[in-house]
């Protein structure tokens, strides 16, 4: 019984596995094939089924003039722009976050939950009502087509899920952590970054990361907010494609806006599984 | 040089959680707050700590006006009954947390530190993280902090109750052992709990607390033998104390179909109905006794916890040794009359045991 479940398990974590890498692997390999390999015939083996090239890694770094996109300034502008939105994200959901977790807000019928709401609501709405507004406000401050524009967007639509995260996360530390921090000598700031902040660090990591997600993945508000000065990644990388459908050089900037990605999702996971941080709470 | 109160008032949602609490507690002295569950006890020792507001009503500490003074400018400590510990530090640099906000010199902060970890036992886990910790060694490093403080108000707030059986025994022996040190010399000690065996063993001056109210005051010993009222001989029994009905009539005592003889201490009582309380612990089974019907039996550590009746009076037995019994088995019981305490409809405390009653 127990050999079964176990064979079970395993084929299903297998099957899974390959689920999962499947699209990676033909990412990668098509990334190295050119127009005769990729339309052809259906091919998988370097060397034997096709002949492995580097023309769609090439694209990505060539200046348009000589027919390439150059992917190189994009690639920063967009780490420049999800990074500090996220950053700002974090550190202003967080306060608000403690805020409303700890403190009773009362204003009219407004409460604290209302408050909550009101930050979440902000997600709720689709993207696209809130494109006319922002169009009109970032070009009123002059700030279409800038990076500091896109910063201040993204920060509207990060914010909100740092509040979200945070607060449940600080409901859950004990009231009582904060009033001894307060009795043993520190004021309610010092309580705040002495011993709240240390102690909710693996609510911090969660929600920065879901802020880079989501900062990373946008393509809409990067498409319409800008033009010609700054471009962010996933608009450049959509903007490869044309009548023929470059495969081999789509292939690689697929990989290469994923990367950043995986590397944050292995920094969070070997750091949240050192252990001593869950279940630091009863 | 004394923590004083005086018509300490707190509402919430329009309950009261400290109603009218007036109170004198002078330097050097273990006070304990007994009470049930939502009687209070958190909330008035919160707002001595200043965490919590009082609606109206006025503390002061050594002549000085307390609630002028934010919670971390009182040189208080607080123990809470949840192990609650920065999780995030080891045990030393927890025990050393207040000493550091005060910015100490190293040194101190050592010897200090050292010193609680000895009182406490908890030499050699200095390097321990708190999740390493059983929950009472948690307490025991809460503990600590609050004592390398050595603040001039040591609040401990059921510190006990969330630990079993075995280690609240052992832990209750050494805060006897610690408080009774003379540490305490400019200290005022305040603890609560719901446990009136803890109230009797740590022996110190008792506030009884109900609903956010006084019950009554005095020391462990009074409280035991002269309970007030009917409330205060609940609150203060464990196994509460039984209550039955019953009549006085001449040389007997009347309850249900059972007659007893009136006690020495009970000869000036007029002939009327009367509540008469009897602890558990002072009820004997008996060949010669009355009969009366189990209804459960609980067995707890070496001890038997009998739940009797009689038509309409039900009565608990506590026997100190480990038997069986079936239910709706018939035992035989006897009362020791000479342990009656006698209250008045109106609950009050007419005649105790222990000597002449205190009005």
């Amino acid at each position: 019984m127990y050999k079964l479940y176990t064979f079970l398990k395993y084929s299903f974590v297998t099957l899974w596995t390959m689920f999962v890498v499947a699209p990676f692997l033909w990412a990668l390999s098509t990334s190295f094939k050119d127009f005769q390999s990729v339309n052809s015939k259906v091919t998988y083996i370097p060397w034997i089924d096709y002949q492995p090239s580097l023309e769609g890694w090439k694209v990505l770094i060539k200046s348009p003039a000589k027919g390439g996109v150059d992917i190189v300034e994009p690639y920063f502008n967009s780490i420049f722009v999800t990074c500090t939105a996220s950053i700002i994200s974090i550190i202003l959901g967080t306060l608000a976050a403690y805020a409303l977790s700890r403190f009773t807000f009362k204003a009219g019928f407004v409460r604290n939950n209302d408050i909550t709401f009101f930050f979440i609501s902000q997600r709720i709405m689709p993207p696209i009502v809130l494109s006319i507004p922002f169009f009109i406000f970032l070009s009123t401050i002059g700030l279409l087509d800038s990076l500091i524009g896109l910063v201040v967007v993204y920060i509207v639509l990060l914010m909100p899920i740092a509040v979200w995260i945070m607060v449940d996360f600080f409901n859950r530390v004990p009231k009582e952590l904060d009033e001894t921090a307060l009795i043993d000598g520190c004021n309610p700031y010092q309580a705040f970054y002495k011993v709240v902040l240390p102690n909710s660090i693996p609510g911090l990591i969660v929600a920065g990361m879901f802020c880079i997600i989501f900062g990373w993945i946008d393509f809409f508000f990067a498409f319409i907010l800008t033009f010609t000065e700054v471009q962010l990644l996933p608009v450049k990388v959509v903007a490869l494609n044309s009548s023929v459908t470059p495969w081999w050089s789509l292939s690689a900037s697929a990989l290469v806006s994923v990367a950043p990605l995986i590397i944050v999702a292995f920094i969070v996971e070997r750091y949240l599984s050192k252990g001593n941080l869950s279940g630091a709470l009863k | 040089m004394n923590l004083y109160a005086n018509n300490l008032t707190y509402k919430l949602d329009n309950e009261f959680h400290l109603n009218d609490i007036s109170f004198n507690f002078k330097k050097g002295n273990l006070y304990t707050i007994l009470g049930r569950t939502l009687s209070g006890k958190t909330t008035l020792l919160k707002t001595i700590a200043g965490l919590i507001n009082p609606d109206s009503g006025e503390i002061q500490f050594e002549e000085k006006e307390f609630s002028k003074i934010p919670v971390w400018d009182r040189n208080i400590a607080m123990v809470y009954q949840q192990f609650i510990n920065y999780p995030h530090l080891t045990v030393y640099e927890n025990v050393s947390f207040p000493l550091k906000q005060r910015k100490i010199d190293k040194e101190k902060i050592k010897n200090d530190v050292d010193e609680a970890l000895k009182t406490v036992g908890l030499i050699g886990f200095e390097n321990r993280k708190i999740q390493e910790l059983s929950g009472g060694q948690q307490q025991r490093v809460a503990l600590a902090r609050s004592l390398a403080k050595k603040a001039k108000i040591l609040l401990l707030d059921e510190p006990l109750v969330n630990l079993d059986y075995k280690l609240r025994e052992q832990l209750r022996e050494e805060f006897k052992r610690i408080f009774s040190r003379g540490f305490a010399e400019d200290t005022i000690l305040i603890y609560s709990t719901t446990d009136p065996q803890e109230v009797m063993e740590l022996n110190g001056e008792v506030m009884v607390l109900d609903e956010g109210k006084v019950l009554q005051t005095g020391p462990a010993k009074e409280i035991f033998e002269n309970p007030k009222n009917l409330k205060v001989a609940e609150i203060s029994n464990d196994p509460p104390m039984n209550i039955i009905n019953g009549t006085k009539i001449n040389e007997k005592i009347n309850v249900e179909t059972i007659n007893i003889n009136l006690p020495n201490h009970l000869s000036k009582l007029e002939n009327k109905n009367y509540c008469f309380g009897i602890r558990a612990s002072e009820i004997k089974l008996s060949n010669k006794g009355e009969e009366f019907v189990v209804e459960l039996a609980e067995i707890s550590g070496s001890e038997t916890l009998l739940h009797l009746k009689r038509g309409k009076t039900k009565i608990i037995v506590l026997i100190e040794e480990v038997m069986n019994f079936k239910i709706n088995e018939k035992v035989k019981i006897e009362f020791n009359s000479n342990k009656f305490y006698v209250f008045g409809d109106d609950g009050k405390l007419i005649s105790s045991p222990y000597g002449e009653n205190n009005g």
